[in-house]
């Protein structure tokens, strides 16, 4: 476990691409731990897609490489990698089965492995009766399910998923998010692209975030919400609150019906959050009390504006 | 790689021939073929249907009796006044009348006159008159005291056996009827095969398109093999059409025309079917398995000779005995088939990568196309008439013209070094723009909502991978 988590299933080192009008990625490293979530988050026409048409060898970099398990990526490893575009598309004049084991060929798995699995993805989405159906028969949700068994289907070690959840209804998003929960489990490492980065905030174990082709922020989820957390803190409760103390600054406070109130604090430089209960608990009844996390949305949005501020206005138009 | 390559002309080439179109234009083109031959034969056949000529003869010559009925005329000697006459062939539906006025100089016959309802046609004019002519010179011959052997030997018809020399001093059979027939044939084929399939590659390409599923076999498949492999697919689809086509055509020509056509033809059928009805293969026919009764039916083709055995079979005989190098036709259809084929249809491809919609085609299928219509009319206006004139060379040696104007030149043979260099240009000119092609394709395939124009192509030639 220590192994597998200390190399990476893929690595981008200071990767350029440039088309006729503009730079696609401009330095770009990242590196994605085996069995893990890695979330590739930026607003619309950051770079994600190029970077993701690199590592799908589709496209190739200007300069810089990329590694797949330390070894230079190479067609041999097409086999090992899945991926789920963006705009979604099978053959529509295609009967569902044929189509999956023609897919699935291609990335190197043979005819009779093909069937097997397919029969097993079918029943496990409950689409087995569709098999013999033509694609253009079924509906978008069915569409999406067959879509994404043609993209795991051979099992890869590297799953690549551009904006997973868009065309999928709450139930279906539901069930893929089990299924991608469970590949992960099984030993997989997933990408997930999105400019939504909320989505799949949740899910993710690490990040890298992308804006105007260059990295801005990368690493375990966990490790930037604390790197960017600002100590403060949301408290509810019963009473009136009134802070005046040389440690604590009231960011932000609502009084609500029945005396109730809802307020951020700031603790100020060598302050505990204990001392700030000890001081709440001498005023009025807490309710709840809990550290502010900032949401990955924010973090981008707070890294943008120390990074590169004349790009704020223009980032924040293309999140919201 | 090969092996995907391979993956993606096999399902190219399944989900064409297993679609309902391939099967019913499969099915339905021989039928067409038969049909249309059928039809044809009909036609010439009811032509030759005999029509009668009324004859009214006041010159005292004894002409009328003269006058030889051919298969399509029968002379008819009617009595009556003139008025009369003119009456009585209209009601019996005859189909004209020719008169013969008294006084009639058997050295200067002058006034002779054709009656016939509404418009006389050309054919019969010249018919009757040559009917005319020959019973004139009949008369005159018969009054001239040569015998009976001195006026058959002047009859005697000259046939003219046209003979065509090779360097070598080879004397073969020359017929120009069917070189020309060959030509063109061959021209047709490889015009519209290359047409049918090309745009095919271009559509095929397109829905890959509009249905964005280019994304996903991209990041399986190199853009080179997927567009070589529906290329190859194609071609074998088309491979597969055409053996079908001939098997079937000949199929029907061989078993379903005979049974149509005519009694004869049908009589020797049912030779065929019972050789013990005929008495000159007698008892050891009798003991038929099919062999036998196939050599029962060459052998009362043999009894028979005037009846004709399966119209292909005979055309290769006819063909054998011409001075026609099958041999270099059928390599030369082939290579020029195959490399037409690859050249055009790699740019029909590129033309479907670069476009978003089915309807900007246009704009590009014009330059595409236009060298394969020049080629086509040249060829059948130009090539066709002077098969080794200067504008059949040139257009036989430029690999965008030359899969047309070569075909058309094979059968009136073409000097072998002209044949090599036409098809090493060929080669080359396929492998050029099979590389612009893949070029084009591999950019545009992946582009989508953007107006393409030559200047925007031209800049995705140079595109790093």
């Amino acid at each position: 476990m220590q192994q597998a988590t200390s190399r990476p299933i893929l690595e981008a080192r200071d990767v350029h691409k440039h088309y006729a009008a503009h730079t696609a990625l401009d330095g770009v490293s990242l590196s994605v731990p085996e069995r893990s979530i890695f979330g590739l988050l930026g607003p619309n026409g950051a770079g994600k897609t190029s970077l993701i048409r690199i590592i799908t060898q589709i496209t190739g970099a200007d300069s810089g490489e990329i590694l797949f398990r330390g070894e230079k990526l190479n067609p041999s490893h097409i086999g090992q990698i899945g991926y789920l575009p963006e705009e979604r598309g099978l053959y529509k004049k295609m009967k569902v089965g044929e189509q999956l084991i023609y897919l699935a060929q291609l990335r190197g798995l043979s005819r009779s492995e093909a069937v097997a699995r397919i029969k097993k993805w079918l029943e496990r989405f409950d689409i087995k009766a569709w098999a013999d159906k033509n694609v253009e028969d079924l509906s978008k949700g069915m569409q999406q399910k067959v879509q994404f068994i043609a993209t795991v289907l051979h099992e890869p070690s590297l799953i690549i998923l551009d904006e997973p959840f868009s065309g999928f209804d709450p139930i279906n998003a539901n069930l893929i998010k089990d299924e991608i929960l469970r590949l992960k489990d099984e030993g997989a490492a997933i990408i997930f692209s999105t400019h939504r980065m909320e989505s799949v905030e949740e899910m993710c174990d690490s990040i890298a975030l992308i804006n105007r082709s260059h990295k801005v922020l990368d690493g375990p989820v966990k490790a930037i919400r604390n790197q960017f957390k600002t100590n403060a803190y949301e408290v509810e409760g019963q009473g009136r609150l009134m802070v005046v103390h040389p440690d604590f600054e009231v960011i932000e406070q609502k009084e609500r019906e029945n005396d109730h109130f809802y307020a951020r604090i700031q603790l100020h430089a060598g302050t505990t959050p204990n001392d700030l209960l000890r001081f709440l608990i001498g005023q009025v009844q807490v309710h709840s009390f809990q550290e502010q996390i900032p949401s990955i949305n924010e973090i981008f949005i707070r890294r943008v504006r120390e990074t590169m501020p004349e790009t704020l206005n223009e980032t924040a138009n293309a999140l919201l | 790689m090969a092996s995907k390559f391979l993956l993606v002309a096999q399902r190219e080439y399944l989900t064409r021939v297993r679609k309902r179109a391939f099967v019913v234009l499969t099915l339905l083109v021989p039928l067409l073929i038969v049909g249309f031959g059928l039809f044809v034969g009909k036609l010439a056949e009811s032509d030759e249907t005999t029509e009668i000529v009324d004859v009214r003869d006041d010159s005292g010559l004894g002409i009328a009796s003269q006058l030889v009925s051919t298969p399509q005329l029968r002379f008819q000697a009617v009595s009556g006044t003139l008025a009369e006459a003119k009456q009585s062939f209209q009601k019996q539906k005859h189909a004209g009348l020719l008169y013969l006025p008294a006084g009639l100089s058997e050295n200067d016959p002058q006034g002779v006159q054709f009656f016939g309802k509404g418009n006389i046609s050309l054919n019969k004019e010249n018919r009757v008159e040559k009917a005319l002519t020959d019973a004139f010179a009949e008369l005159k011959m018969r009054k001239s005291g040569l015998t009976q052997t001195q006026l058959d030997q002047l009859r005697a018809k000259v046939p003219l056996n046209s003979v065509s020399v090779d360097e070598t001093g080879k004397e073969k059979d020359s017929n120009s009827g069917v070189t020309t027939g060959i030509a063109s044939a061959l021209a047709i084929l490889i015009y519209f095969f290359i047409f049918l399939y090309g745009v095919q590659i271009m559509r095929g390409v397109g829905e890959e398109k509009s249905s964005r599923i280019m994304e996903v076999m991209l990041s399986s498949v190199k853009p080179f093999d997927l567009m070589m492999g529906k290329i190859v697919g194609v071609a074998a689809v088309g491979l597969t059409q055409f053996l079908l086509w001939g098997l079937l055509s000949w199929g029907a020509t061989s078993f379903v025309v005979p049974l149509v056509m005519g009694n004869d033809q049908s009589a020797k059928t049912e030779v065929a079917a019972t050789p013990a009805a005929s008495p000159a293969l007698g008892s050891t026919a009798a003991t038929s398995s099919s062999p036998i009764a196939d050599k029962a039916a060459a052998s009362a083709e043999q009894m028979n000779p005037a009846k004709r055995a399966g119209v292909i079979g005979d055309a290769f005989d006819k063909l054998h005995k011409l001075n026609i190098p099958i041999g270099t036709i059928v390599f030369g259809f082939i290579v020029y088939f195959l490399g037409g084929y690859l050249l055009y249809s790699a740019l029909f491809g590129a033309v479907g990568a670069a476009v978003d919609d089915q309807t900007d085609t246009q704009q590009f299928m014009f330059p595409i196309t236009m060298p394969l219509i020049l080629s086509y009319i040249v060829g059948f206006s130009v090539i066709l008439r002077n098969p080794d004139g200067p504008v059949a060379f040139w257009m036989s040696m430029i690999p965008f013209t030359s899969p047309v104007a070569m075909v058309i030149r094979l059968p009136f043979g073409v000097p072998a070094w002209q044949l090599a260099l036409s098809i090493a240009l060929l080669v080359v000119g396929f492998v050029g723009t099979v590389w612009v092609a893949a070029r084009i394709y591999r950019v545009g395939i992946l582009m989508y909502g953007k107006k393409v124009t030559y200047k925007e192509l031209s800049k995705w030639m140079f595109y790093k991978g």
